[in-house]
């Protein structure tokens, strides 16, 4: 199979292509993923490929919507729901953590639901108020939910498939500044599963910690920092739950320092049980205590704000600076 | 004595006491507004419609993040805030910057969401208008709240409730209309129903009679309008308001008309709907057929024009001056105004933020 260069947007719309290919139980749903194809266009052709029954546009309402998935999922089918923006997900919440994340532990493990949550979101669009949230946290903070976002374009096609095949509903979480960026990937190559993160970069130096928006920003800031003669290891998380202690921690063992970079506010997130997971296992081979980069904890600003409230290839360097190597 | 059926439904057509050739009708419920409302209604629909094309040519200069505009939706837009007094209050979404001028807010202030330079730019007290909701139909709730609180404190506050047909999915508008009733709140929830939430026409939205209809299920009386039609909105949302502020509990108008733009300046609308599906809506335009019908009463002398297209001009250099220079924004703001009292955890991130755009400069 050759390499072609499409964009995350395209490989998001292939995997559910190929997805409702493979198993005639998946079905896609939500607000303009219809005839629009999503406002990013990530349905783009689906229903006029598949019919109204299998993607299709619904009532303005996300409970609903999430609601709806979680009784077709009951019975038989595989849906995969759209919330249009992350923001605008908050009305399903109480569907979401009241019983998308509890149907098999509530009822012993004879009702599975295998549906799919996907949600645009983050900054850097320039979104005008409630089109920039990083959401994720809510969710992963919720037991029995599986939060998943893919940084580069390969993994949006794998991880969406494997999300899909997933006999758990997934929360898909889609970096919406990064549906533009183009790679040149072989989208039949095979890509680590749920539950793995994957070394991006190797240096011996220290290790940057980030997924989703912000893994590119920590590729750029390692990349600076190596022609400034520093030698960064940067694990993409993928997987927020399950999380892989694993390949994290080998990461921090290796090199014994660590900065944690997120988009989201750092007050009660994933971002800050990262470090406290990466202390605790890991606190005899760290030289200094484990640095963040993250957003401040205010409400996501206005656009002509917003380059203040994103994590920086310089803030990046400065934690890195941080780690206290006049001691080593 | 009136039946349920004759309270709570509404008219089996949208009242319209003007025609799209601006020919005036009799209605057995509603009388024709007076002249000087015409009138006043013909300025302000006139300054409307040149806001709207306005922010969408500023939006084309970059000088706007975006502009949900209600180009053609003007007769909603206006009527909204026309029928209301000072003490009234009225909760807006995104589309409807016209009705929050036409309150009086200050048109910068206005789009101070839109420009993005905050989230909100004018002082809600100042004309009692709540901040622009754009989480569909969150707002609903407040309103009714707002018009609970007034009645307890013995006020004879109306509140205008504005939400757009794809809204009324949303469990936040049954709620609050269930709410409105139970409480006997006055609060008269307006739809502009233009036939489109984005993409999705209203035939998938809803497989009501009417939105109007929705009403009947919580026991608020539902009416339609010709939201097109100047004349039979402010006749229409003119006795629901007055009935709210009777005490006779919430009311739910539904204006019937149309999304003649793309439902932003970044959505393609050639995606979804045919150019012969909007033409003829282009012939029910609401300045056209007010005009044809002051025209006809030979009521518009050269005074009016003329001071409508100085409103219009006024407003629309105002959007250009106040929007072509970039806004002053202070970094130091964002810290500022998320509690009464700052906490420790924000002085020290607005200390982090400060030092480093110090070092910046240096
Ligand atoms: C809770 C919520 N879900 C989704 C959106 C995204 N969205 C913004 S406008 C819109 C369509 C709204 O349609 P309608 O209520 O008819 O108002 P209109 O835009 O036509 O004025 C959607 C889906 C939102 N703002 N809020
Ligand atoms: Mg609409």
């Amino acid at each position: 199979m050759t390499h072609t260069k499409i964009s995350m947007a395209q490989a998001l719309n292939q995997a559910l292509r190929d997805a409702m290919h493979a198993d005639d139980t998946v079905v896609m749903f939500g607000e303009d993923v219809g005839a629009l194809g999503g406002v990013f266009r990530i349905t783009d052709g689906l229903t006029a490929e598949f019919g109204e029954n299998r993607c299709f546009d619904t009532p303005l309402a996300e409970a609903g919507i999430v609601g709806m998935a979680v009784g077709m999922a009951m019975n038989g089918m595989r849906p995969v729901v759209e919330m249009q923006f992350d923001a605008f997900g908050y009305p399903a919440f109480e569907q979401v953590v009241s019983h998308v994340a509890k149907m098999r532990n509530r009822t012993r493990g004879r009702v599975q639901l295998p549906m799919v949550i996907r949600i645009p979101y983050g900054g850097g669009i320039g979104g005008v108020e409630h089109h920039s949230d990083s959401s994720e946290s809510y969710f992963a903070h919720t037991p029995g939910l599986t939060v998943v976002t893919p940084a580069t374009v390969a993994d949006a096609y794998g991880l969406l498939r494997k999300a899909i095949e997933f006999p758990d509903p997934v929360v898909f979480m889609e970096p919406k500044k990064l549906y533009w960026a183009k790679e040149e990937v072989d989208l039949t190559e095979d890509q680590p599963g749920i539950g793995t993160a994957v070394v991006r970069r190797e240096g011996a130096d220290a290790t940057l910690i980030a997924y989703g928006p912000a893994l590119p920003v920590a590729l750029e800031a390692a990349e600076v920092a190596a022609a400034e003669g520093r030698q960064l290891t940067v694990v993409d998380l993928r997987s927020v739950v399950p999380f892989d202690d694993e390949t994290v921690c080998a990461a921090v063992r290796r090199t014994g320092r660590a900065v944690v970079v997120a988009e989201a506010s750092g007050f009660a997130s994933v971002s800050s049980e990262i470090v406290a997971r990466v202390t605790e296992k890991c606190f005899h081979s760290l030289a200094a205590p484990v640095r963040r980069v993250t957003a401040f904890d205010i409400p996501f600003p206005p656009p002509k704000l917003e380059k203040y409230q994103l994590p920086s290839v310089d803030r990046i360097l400065d934690a890195v600076d941080d780690l206290q190597w006049e001691d080593s | 004595m009136t039946t349920v059926e004759e309270r709570l439904l509404p008219s089996a057509e949208p009242v319209c006491l003007i025609d799209q050739n601006g020919l005036p009708h009799e209605h057995p419920s509603y009388e024709l507004p007076t002249k000087a409302a015409l009138l006043d209604g013909y300025t302000e629909l006139i300054r409307g419609r040149r806001f709207n094309d306005q922010a969408s040519a500023l939006v084309r200069q970059g000088r706007l993040a975006v502009y949900p505009s209600s180009h053609g939706q003007e007769a909603c837009q206006v009527a909204a805030t026309m029928v209301l007094k000072e003490g009234d209050w009225l909760f807006p979404t995104y589309r409807d910057s016209v009705s929050i001028v036409s309150r009086g807010v200050d048109p910068i202030e206005t789009l101070t969401l839109l420009r993005g330079d905050w989230h909100s730019g004018y002082d809600p007290y100042a004309h009692k208008v709540a901040p622009q909701s754009t989480p569909l139909a969150t707002q609903l709730p407040h309103a009714v709240g707002v018009a609970h609180a007034a009645r307890l404190k013995g006020e004879d506050t109306v509140v205008m409730a504005l939400v757009g047909d794809g809204g009324t999915s949303e469990g936040d508008f049954h709620e609050a209309l269930n709410f409105a009733a139970v409480f006997h709140a006055p609060v008269v929830f307006f739809i502009q129903n233009n036939e489109y939430a984005i993409s999705v026409p209203l035939a998938k939205q809803s497989a009501a009679p009417s939105l109007a209809h929705k009403g009947v299920g919580y026991g608020v009386p539902g009416e339609r309008a010709d939201g097109n039609d100047l004349a039979g909105l402010l006749a229409v949302l003119g006795q629901a308001v007055e009935k709210a502020r009777a005490g006779e509990g919430p009311q739910l108008v539904e204006a019937h008309t149309y999304r003649v733009q793309a439902h932003t300046n970044a959505d393609d609308a050639t995606r979804y709907r045919q150019d012969d599906e909007v033409t003829p809506w282009l012939d029910r335009d609401p300045i056209q057929r007010l005009t044809t019908y002051l025209e006809q009463q030979d009521w518009l002398d050269d005074d009016v024009r003329r001071q409508a297209e100085a409103k219009a001009a006024e407003v629309a250099t105002q959007l250009r001056d106040g929007l072509m220079p970039e806004p002053e924004v202070d970094p130091a703001d964002l810290f500022k105004y998320l509690y009464a009292e700052e906490t420790q955890q924000l002085r020290e991130q607005a200390a982090f933020l400060r030092d480093e755009l110090a070092r910046e400069e240096a």
